[in-house]
């Protein structure tokens, strides 16, 4: 299909587009690298501890502060070490876990929140949905981090905690999204018959309107996502997110503040690390709205 | 317009009753403030001259009025760590965020505005494709690896600014670009799509073809028109641009109400948590109000509707 296109004005004129061409118009560069750098993210966050060349939390106190290899330092720490002689290549990739783990139990718990909520409000109307959408606007009202610092503060932190808490990021999105998908949905044609042949809620929505609108909420998963990532290593830098011995990227950053001046690299990775997943994921989350519903901009 | 600002006002206040009893709510759904606050190896006295100082032993309703009347009184506790008034600790804070803050919303206005215009005139020329590509950043780069980013130049490399503190004004500079460069990637990609959506309306083709230079329909046509949606976006950016004031002053050590929250919330100081919520409560409702005001100074529909349904 996509091979064979009429080209210029005149629609009679066939020209077969060379394989590569037709390739890279389905795939386009930018999309390859970025599916590619997540698909090594996910290959470390299933994978890390068996490639990690070091226990993340190992010292090594004659080696402290040793530059990356491309600063002149040596294939023993590829990426250099800490102050306390521990391997920053080992901790990024022990970081990535965390991080990477957290922010997609966490988007799958706001997914799970979003969906639900906004098909309950649809399927209910009335007064179960004015309620909803009552606190989808108070979540929207207030910055999600100040909520986020408060609840840390009320409550505590704990690894569960802390997931949970930022599963709370995002829900109200994606509830106003299926809300409004699960509205329209409802007066279509497939759903009313499936409605009269005496299906239950459970049914009509399970099987016939949720696999409808999938597409749209999965793309508005994929693009919550980046965001928990930033917000998680935002708190995390603050030191009010995961607590060491763990180590995630915003906590990375935040001890290697301290040397910023003798030892950058040891901020400068995690960074790397988190600008570029958060860059891919938001590009990936771009391309596949504008493939499954170039209605949407 | 008299009637639609008295509309907005009512719902203003409204939303700030709600907001002290959602922090009432949350301060009794998250356990017993006695044990939160006194820890659980305190003494069982220490316990029951808690709950009786604080009222804690009445009714819940009476517990509501009681704190209702206090929050109004502006009586929002005292710090644990000094055994100041919270909320004279927040105020004496304040200056110093408004300082970093108001800076970075008029930083984030010019840049975004004038960029985001800019993009959407010479739509899918370079200068489009590079505003664009640039303002990628503003929503992947975390705004404490911008401020340590231009720390790590700026300060450390070039040292021609100081990397933290804020004893001069050059102190402010760091922070409030690494602030105001994340809002203006978000303000530009906005007002570009506002802008594009205006110039495609008929009345841009009216105005063109009634003889107007295009430098007029975009001046008095255009820009008008995309200035609503994005108003919009302004009242967000005050949410976000807190949010990058707890991070931003923790990076630059800013003497704000963003590093005080911080310190905090680290160490369970609810009283001072509590009010910085409240606090931020109240300038997102103040910020959306002026938002709803200027809306209805713009936007002649506005105005009418809600005369017409009679609010």
């Amino acid at each position: 299909m996509s091979v064979i296109e009429p080209e210029g004005r005149s629609a009679s004129v066939f020209t077969v587009k060379s394989r590569a061409k037709a390739f890279l118009e389905t795939w386009p560069p930018l999309i390859l690298l970025s599916l590619g750098w997540v698909a090594a993210m996910l290959f470390v966050a299933f994978f890390g501890h068996l490639i990690a060349p070091q226990d993340f939390m190992a010292m090594d106190l004659r080696a402290r502060l040793e530059p990356p290899v491309f600063m002149g330092g040596s294939w023993d720490h590829a990426l250099g070490t800490d102050e306390l002689g521990r391997d920053v290549l080992s901790r990024l990739i022990a970081s990535i876990r965390i991080s990477l783990t957290i922010a997609f139990l966490s988007t799958l718990i706001a997914g799970f929140l979003g969906v639900s909520l906004g098909c309950l409000a649809a399927w209910a109307r009335g007064r179960t949905e004015q309620a909803i959408l009552m606190l989808v606007d108070a979540q929207a009202a207030m910055p999600f981090m100040i909520i986020a610092l408060a609840v840390l503060a009320f409550l505590g932190n704990s690894l569960t905690l802390f997931t949970i808490l930022l599963g709370f990021h995002g829900w109200e999105r994606i509830a106003r999204i299926a809300r409004g998908l699960a509205i329209s949905a409802q007066e279509q044609g497939y759903a009313a018959a499936a409605r009269d042949l005496g299906a239950s809620p459970w049914r009509v929505y399970g099987r016939h309107i949720l696999p409808n609108i999938a597409s749209t909420l999965i793309v508005s998963m994929t693009l919550n996502f980046p965001e928990v990532i930033l917000l998680e290593s935002g708190l995390s830098f603050l030191g009010l997110g995961v607590q060491p011995p763990l180590s995630s990227l915003g906590n990375m950053v935040g001890y290697g503040r301290d040397y910023i001046q003798s030892a950058p690299w040891i901020m400068l990775t995690p960074a790397a690390a988190i600008v570029l997943t958060t860059l891919s994921i938001s590009m990936i989350g771009d391309w596949l709205r504008d493939l499954f519903d170039p209605t949407l901009r | 317009m008299l009637a639609y600002a008295l509309s907005r006002i009512t719902r203003a206040l409204v939303t700030i009753v709600l907001i002290v009893t959602a922090a009432f709510v949350v301060l009794r759904l998250t356990g017993d403030p006695a044990t939160i606050i006194l820890g659980p190896d305190a003494p069982p006295q220490a316990y029951e001259a808690f709950r009786r100082n604080w009222g804690l032993d009445e009714p819940l309703w009476v517990q509501y009025l009681a704190y209702f009347g206090a929050v109004m009184e502006g009586d929002l506790g005292r710090s644990m760590r000094d055994g100041r008034a919270a909320l004279d600790i927040v105020r004496d804070r304040v200056p110093m965020t408004l300082a970093l803050t108001l800076p970075a919303l008029a930083f984030n206005l010019v840049i975004g505005l004038t960029a985001g215009v800019a993009a959407a005139l010479n739509r899918n020329s370079w200068i489009d494709r590079a505003i664009m590509a640039v303002s990628v950043l503003g929503f992947t780069v975390p705004s404490f690896v911008m401020g340590l980013t231009l720390a790590l130049i700026f300060a450390v490399k070039l040292r021609w600014l100081p990397s933290g503190g804020s004893e001069t004004w050059a102190h402010a500079v760091l922070p409030v670009i690494s602030m105001g460069l994340i809002g203006a990637a978000v303000i530009a990609r906005f007002t570009r799509s506002a802008m594009l959506e205006v110039l495609g309306q008929p009345y841009i083709r009216t105005a063109s073809a009634k003889g107007l230079t295009w430098r007029e329909v975009v001046l008095f046509h255009a820009l008008p028109n995309a200035a609503i949606p994005t108003l919009t976006i302004i009242g967000f950016m005050v949410g976000s641009l807190v949010a990058g004031a707890v991070v931003i002053e923790s990076v630059f050590s800013w003497p704000g109400v963003g590093r005080l929250l911080v310190n905090a919330v680290a160490n369970r100081d609810l009283a001072v948590v509590q009010t910085i919520l409240l606090f931020v409560g109240f300038a997102m409702v103040l910020a959306n109000l002026i938002v709803d005001l200027a809306y209805g100074w713009i936007d002649p529909r506005l105005r009418v509707k809600t005369l017409k349904a009679g609010g």
